[in-house]
C-alpha cells in the first residue's frame, strides 16, 4: 500500500517537494507527523493541519495506509 | 428592493439567468457586504460585487496606495499613490456603478470598532494580510453571527472558504492556533504572483453572490485550495469544532479588550531578542565582538561593508548555517526586520541557535 503525501505552501518548501509516495506504514496521523518531522526538520517551524482523503483530521486519526494525505499551513497574505 | 429601468437594463444578463432573475437582482440590491482590506484580494472582490449590483458595500482599509501594490491591486493607478485605499477604491468603483452605496472606513479595524461596524452588514469578506486581523475578523463574525467569506494567498497558492454560515465551521475550527509570526512570511517579504489574488478574490466574490442569492452550494464546511503553478484545485472537508466556537462566544463580553497582536505573538512578549539600528551602530563603534548576518539578496541596498559580515540570503540560509557563530552575539538583518525574524525562527527551531538578535527596523536606513 502506498500513502500519498501532498505538501502545500511552506510545507512544500520545507520538504522540497509538492507530493510524494511513502511506502512505510504509519498507523496514525501522529506517527506520520513524527516521521515527517524527522525527514524534514524544517517542518518543526511551521503550523499545519492534515487532511486524509480530503477531510481534515486530528492526530488520533487511524491510517490504513492507502490514503491521500495533505499538509495545509495557514496563509496570511491578502 | 425594487430596481429602476436603468438598473434593469444594466443587470439584464443577470436577470436573464433563471436562478438570478429580477428577484435575485433585487436581493443583490438589498444586500449589505463589508469588505475588509482593499488590497490584492479586496480589489477584485470589490470590482465584481460593485459590477454585480450589491446595494451597499462597506470598504475598510487604513493603508495607502504604494507603487509596489500596482502589480496586483488593479483598482489603483499611478496617480493614486499615497492616497488612502478605501477612499480611492470608492471613487473608482462609483464610476463603475453609481447605483451602489459605499460606506468608507479609512481606518484600522480594531476590537473597538469591529462589532459596531459588522452589525451594519449581512456578510463579511476577509481580504486582510495578517493573522491578528484574520482572528479578529473571525471572532467578530462569530459574535455578531455574520457569514465570513475567507480568502488567503501565499506566493503561488491560495485558499478560499465560507465560515460561520448556517452553523458551519469557523476559521478557528480550521486553524485553532495562530502560527508563530516568524513562520509565515507575508507578500511583502516573499512576493506573490500578481494574478493570484485576482483568481482567489473572484472566487470570494462568487461565494458572496451565491450566499446572497441563496443558490448553489457555498464553500461552507469546505476549504478550497488552489495552486496556480499547475492550475489545480483541491476541496477538503472541514468540520465545526464546537468548543472553538464556544470559546469565542464565552469571551464575547471581553472582546473589546482582547489583544489580537499578543494572541498571534506579534508583540514583544514573545522570545524574540531585538536591537535597534542605533544600538547596532554603537556595537560597531565600540568594536564589540559580534557577527552580522545579512539575509537579503545580493542586489539589495544599502550594503554593510564591515568585517564579520556574513551574507546569507534567506532562501539559501541552510548552506550558511556552519558559518554562523554560536559562541557570540549574532545580529540578523534584512531590509525591514521581517525576513530576519523568519531567519531567526528557522535557525532557532531547526538548528538550536540561542544567540541571535533581530535588527528591529531593518538595515534600510543604514
Amino acid at each position: 500500500m502506498t500513502l500519498i503525501v501532498k505538501y502545500f505552501g511552506m510545507t512544500a518548501e520545507a520538504s522540497g517537494k509538492g507530493e510524494e509516495e511513502l511506502l512505510e506504514h504509519y498507523s496514525t496521523i501522529r506517527e506520520l507527523k513524527e516521521a515527517l518531522l524527522v525527514m524534514y526538520p524544517k517542518l518543526k517551524n511551521i503550523n499545519f493541519k492534515i487532511a486524509a482523503n480530503q477531510t481534515l483530521v486530528n492526530n488520533d486519526f487511524d491510517l490504513i495506509g492507502n490514503e491521500e494525505v495533505a499538509l495545509l499551513p495557514p496563509f496570511s497574505g491578502g | 428592493m425594487k430596481l429602476n429601468d436603468q438598473e434593469k437594463h444594466r443587470y439584464s444578463r443577470h436577470i436573464l439567468l433563471k436562478r438570478v432573475g429580477l428577484k435575485g437582482q433585487e436581493k443583490l440590491k438589498a444586500a449589505k457586504v463589508l469588505v475588509i482590506g482593499a488590497g490584492g484580494l479586496g480589489c477584485p472582490v470589490l470590482q465584481y460585487l460593485t459590477a454585480a449590483g450589491v446595494g451597499t458595500i462597506g470598504i475598510i482599509d487604513f493603508d495607502r496606495v504604494d507603487a509596489t501594490n500596482l502589480q496586483r491591486q488593479i483598482l489603483y493607478t499611478v496617480s493614486d499613490i499615497g492616497q488612502n485605499k478605501a477612499v480611492t477604491a470608492k471613487n473608482r468603483l462609483t464610476q463603475l456603478n453609481p447605483h451602489v452605496n459605499f460606506d468608507v472606513y479609512p481606518e484600522k479595524l480594531t476590537t473597538k470598532n469591529a462589532i459596531e461596524v459588522f452589525s451594519n452588514y449581512d456578510l463579511i469578506v476577509d481580504g486582510t494580510d495578517n493573522f491578528s486581523t484574520r482572528y479578529l475578523v473571525n471572532d467578530a463574525c462569530v459574535i455578531t453571527n455574520k457569514p465570513l467569506v475567507y480568502g488567503a494567498i501565499y506566493k503561488f497558492e491560495g485558499q478560499v472558504s465560507v465560515f460561520n454560515y448556517k452553523g458551519g465551521p469557523t476559521y478557528r475550527c480550521l486553524f485553532p492556533e495562530p502560527p508563530k509570526p516568524e513562520s509565515v512570511p507575508s507578500c511583502s517579504d516573499v512576493g506573490v504572483l500578481g494574478v493570484l489574488p485576482g483568481l482567489i478574490g473572484t472566487q470570494q466574490a462568487n461565494e458572496v453572490i451565491k450566499i446572497i442569492l441563496d443558490i448553489g452550494e457555498p464553500l461552507s464546511g469546505k476549504l478550497l485550495t488552489y495552486d496556480s503553478l499547475n492550475n489545480s484545485f483541491l476541496t477538503l472537508s472541514v468540520n465545526r469544532a464546537e468548543e472553538e466556537v464556544q470559546k469565542v462566544l464565552s469571551n464575547s463580553d471581553d472582546f473589546k479588550n482582547i489583544d489580537y497582536d499578543f494572541f498571534c505573538g506579534v508583540t514583544s512578549e514573545n522570545k524574540l531578542k531585538e536591537i535597534s539600528l542605533e544600538e547596532l551602530r554603537k556595537m560597531f563603534e565600540d568594536n564589540v565582538d559580534f557577527q552580522l548576518v545579512d539575509v537579503r539578496e545580493a542586489w539589495e541596498q544599502p550594503r554593510v561593508e564591515k568585517k564579520n559580515v556574513l551574507k546569507a540570503p534567506l532562501n539559501q540560509l541552510d548552506n550558511f548555517v556552519a558559518k554562523i557563530a554560536k559562541n557570540k552575539k549574532v545580529v540578523v538583518v534584512c531590509q525591514h526586520g521581517i525576513r530576519s525574524r523568519s531567519a531567526i525562527g528557522q535557525l532557532e527551531t531547526v538548528y538550536n541557535f540561542d544567540n541571535l538578535f533581530n535588527l528591529k527596523e531593518g538595515i534600510e536606513n543604514w
